[in-house]
């Protein structure tokens, strides 16, 4: 044993911290230095955190820091920026004329590009992140359009919707559901008419019934000829496109039960120059008129 | 008696050991936890925050009984991606009357914060059945038996006090009406004027679109309200909070 003093444990060579339990010895093994240091200095910037940022709860309301820092403030500050940096491109888009703005504008693709991220943002949970629609909600890709495909006529779609109660000036139109005052046969017959309308396989002898049915109750807002109302946002039936499919199941459904699509108005949610910018995205898809 | 030497009583009495690692655990949970209590930094006093109607509250059972905050958040962070997707960030006072809030830690779908009418009530009903038939791209598990199970009333009346019992501020009155506001919540035809006047904004509608009463109504008129009480056009928010 090289060293044999007393406060060192004679086994190990180690030094003790002197704390004796029952004859057993604590034996003292330091903290590598370079921990203990990175401990002290974590202490020291919690010290320093604590001034420069709100941290401690007085009586009424928490220490504010020497650095004034808020989220809320911060938030407020990083959207500010973007605006003020796209602002000179939002104020020409909120003052441009969509039917005349050319296509080379700065301010046609800052609107299509942002309505692109208004669409996935708030369009495409019921339009498709591709705009493609699904069973009940349009496709805006192509160019039926059941409310008008107008750059005007797509804007107010978005800013007041459709059929919803919010909005007084929400498009608006309501088919009855004739199962409650046609019989089966009726409808079964007006249903053939309709097939024969859209160019598919019918029943032509239901379907000469049908066509009187179909005067009477379907005319005045389909149309005589069928190809349906924009100003009533009646569909038209002479065309392969359908929103709640076009097989003879589909049509007897909504001629029995009818539909009743809404689309939220989006006037509250979205700022004019998102409006446009949105519209203009839509337009361009494909089937803009 | 040296300071080393007076915490040897410490350590050769068990009793008081105890006593005192409690004592010192316990200044963390007072200097961090109690002071949210009373200090005004965490207390927003914002207008248009109320009770949950009887069928909403109906639905946010269905809601935590699905486990739905595992994959959903509400809470809209003060950050500008989330601002921007989402709405307005959430404040502490809209989910004062939460037993337990719903704020989750984890998205897998979006943040439900503001789902409030965002979409329609026949949206939610094809989603609720076939996430993908609307959204083909979601992981969503489908919960189409939520429009084939029957809502009961026989224990709305008793939601609502156990509420109160924790803090809501739902009065007798709210309490009396609940069965009936239950039912006139998903009655387009019924008499909703003392619901509304009970519980402002709240959304009427048949949300299901069937004639019964369903679970699928409820949960439907707990989105639908979701993040729709505080009219953001006239609040001004404290930065210092």
């Amino acid at each position: 044993m090289m060293d044999n003093r007393t406060d060192r444990d004679p086994v190990t060579g180690t030094e003790t911290t002197g704390h004796n339990w029952d004859g057993i010895q604590e034996l003292n093994t330091p903290l590598p230095r370079w921990w203990l240091w990175t401990f002290y200095l974590t202490i020291v910037w919690g010290i320093g955190y604590c001034i420069a940022y709100p941290a401690w709860p007085l009586i009424d309301r928490a220490t504010a820091g020497f650095l004034g820092y808020s989220t809320r403030a911060e938030v407020e500050a990083q959207i500010a920026e973007v605006d003020a940096r796209n602002a000179d491109v939002a104020a020409r888009l909120a003052s441009a004329d969509l039917a005349t703005l050319e296509r080379g504008d700065p301010a046609y693709h800052y609107g299509v590009a942002g309505g692109a991220a208004v669409f996935l943002a708030h369009c495409s949970q019921c339009h498709g992140a591709g705009a493609a629609g699904a069973l009940g909600y349009p496709n805006l890709l192509d160019d039926d359009w059941l409310w008008g495909g107008t750059l005007d006529a797509i804007a107010a779609t978005v800013r007041h919707g459709i059929r919803n109660d919010t909005d007084d000036d929400a498009r608006w139109s309501e088919m009855p559901a004739y199962g409650e005052f046609l019989e089966a046969e009726q409808i079964a017959a007006a249903t053939e008419f309709v097939l024969q309308l859209s160019g598919q396989a019918h029943d032509s002898q239901l379907a000469a019934s049908g066509a009187t049915i179909f005067a009477e109750e379907c005319a005045s807002c389909h149309m005589e000829s069928g190809t349906g109302d924009r100003e009533t946002g009646a569909p038209d039936l002479t065309d392969a496109i359908w929103l709640y499919g076009g097989d003879r199941e589909a049509i007897t459904e909504s001629i029995t039960s009818s539909r009743f699509g809404v689309m939220p108005a989006w006037g509250p949610r979205l700022d004019e120059v998102e409006i446009k910018a949105v519209t203009l995205y839509v337009h361009q898809l494909g089937g803009g008129e | 008696m040296s300071a080393i030497g007076k915490h040897r009583i410490l350590e050769r009495s068990p009793t008081l050991l105890l006593v005192f690692s409690l004592l010192v655990v316990s200044v963390g949970g007072i200097v961090e936890i109690a002071p949210l209590f009373y200090i005004e930094n965490t207390i927003e006093d914002v207008d248009g925050v109320r009770p949950y109607s009887p069928l909403e509250l109906a639905g946010r059972d269905i809601y935590v009984r699905e486990g739905c905050y595992v994959c959903h958040s509400q809470m809209i962070r003060p950050m500008r991606d989330e601002v921007e997707r989402y709405g307005h960030y959430s404040l502490a006072a809209e989910s004062k009357y939460d037993h337990p809030f719903q704020w989750g830690s984890k998205r897998t779908g979006p943040d439900l914060a503001r789902v409030g009418g965002r979409y329609s009530d026949a949206w939610h009903v094809d989603h609720f059945i076939d996430p993908q038939s609307v959204v083909p791209q979601s992981v969503m598990p489908k919960y189409a038996f939520l429009a084939d199970a029957r809502l009961e009333d026989d224990l709305i009346e008793d939601l609502l006090a156990t509420h109160r019992l924790v803090g809501v501020p739902y009065t007798d009155e709210m309490l009396a009406e609940a069965r009936a506001d239950f039912h006139a919540q998903a009655d387009p035809d019924a008499d909703t004027d003392g619901l509304l006047e009970r519980y402002p904004g709240a959304v009427v509608a048949n949300f299901d679109g069937q004639p019964e009463l369903t679970e699928m109504d409820a949960i439907i008129a707990y989105m639908q309200m979701l993040g729709t009480l505080v009219d953001f056009s006239t609040f001004t928010p404290d930065e210092t909070r």
